[in-house]
């Protein structure tokens, strides 16, 4: 990249902070079942009433292509935001179809599965060209120093572009934000249980602060 | 008597790969790593490149042959200045150690150290 586009990319970023928008079109990435889809139900569901964005599932890649919803009003912080949410299959470096085998599933499906998986993968960083926002969903159970999290973190803060980290499934007793937190002491965060509700009214105006 | 098997490991310093363009990387990597040598680079890759190189790794999946990288690298040193921010700089990339999905496994990470293991198969 050349000083001039990079200056022109740096400024811009700049420039969209000071003009805070009120529309935004923001991604939910992270690693395979960290509860992406569960949030996006539930975003969609508490604000705009229609049906789910996607099905749910313990077996990983069971979003393997990227959803979008738009114009979600949310209201929060005395402001609104108009957001278009982007449900992104999960982020991976690998994909073994031995692992879907593990999961009960059939050779067939379990190959037709890692194949269309890979794909999801593509298909989630090309969005990453596309956003005004990321939400990184964290399965707080988990080691957070996983390389699909540093990755995703490294591209927003070269993009110039709002983070907001999510420590998701805080309803599990082994669940530890603070240990997401710590990981990651430069950016914003926010734990829920997406699948609870629990703190989620909390997320909202984290997303009007963030976003709007 | 104990049967061994030799894993290639190479180290390619940063001067090298400041020499070279991202494209350029990231076909050296995964020509190395699919025939199963483990590479550690010393200035790493930059997040856009890394990003590059599992877009990569996910078209050359190969059900049976393939299964994708294990790739690790620190989280980033710190936040960019305001002038960083400004101009648009680059953030450095730092170490980084990449090998086959089914031969390196990360056992520990945190901020300031790596540990992974190799296993050298049958």
């Amino acid at each position: 990249m050349g000083f001039f586009e990079s200056f022109k990319t740096g400024f811009g970023a700049w420039i969209r902070r000071i003009f805070k928008k009120k529309r935004a079109k923001i991604g939910l990435y992270g690693p395979p079942n960290a509860g992406k889809t569960t949030l996006a139900n539930r975003i969609v569901q508490d604000w705009s009433g229609g049906g789910a964005m996607g099905t749910v599932s313990s077996i990983p890649h069971e979003t393997r292509r990227a959803m979008r919803r738009e114009g979600i009003m949310i209201n929060a912080n005395e402001s609104s935001i108009e957001l278009d949410i982007v449900d992104t299959p999960g982020m991976a470096t690998k994909i073994d179809f031995k692992e879907f085998m593990a999961h009960g599933l059939s050779e067939p499906e379990a190959k037709k599965r890692a194949r269309e998986a890979t794909e999801g993968v593509i298909e989630a960083i090309k969005w990453l060209d596309d956003l005004d926002g990321v939400l990184l969903i964290m399965d707080a159970t988990e080691d957070p120093y996983t390389q699909v999290n540093v990755t995703v973190i490294g591209n927003m803060e070269a993009r110039g572009l709002p983070l907001l980290i999510v420590a998701n499934k805080t309803d599990l007793p082994e669940s530890s934000a603070s240990r997401i937190k710590s990981a990651f002491p430069q950016h914003a965060m926010v734990s829920i249980s997406a699948l609870e509700g629990t703190n989620i009214d909390e997320l909202y105006r984290a997303i009007a602060f963030y976003f709007g | 008597m104990i049967s061994m098997r030799e894993v290639q490991m190479d180290l390619i310093s940063g001067e090298k790969l400041e020499r070279m363009t991202s494209m350029e990387k990231v076909r050296l990597i995964l020509d190395k790593v699919k025939t199963g040598k483990i590479v550690v680079l010393e200035s790493g890759l930059t997040p856009v490149e890394e990003v590059r190189l599992i877009e990569m790794t996910m078209t050359e999946i190969r059900l049976d042959e393939f299964s994708g990288i294990e790739i690790e690298s620190y989280p980033a040193k710190r936040e960019s200045s305001f002038l960083d921010k400004i101009f648009g700089r680059k953030i450095k990339g730092r170490m980084t150690v990449i090998g086959p999905a089914n031969q390196l496994r990360t056992i520990e990470k945190d901020k300031y150290q790596i540990i992974t293991k190799v296993s050298v198969g049958d």
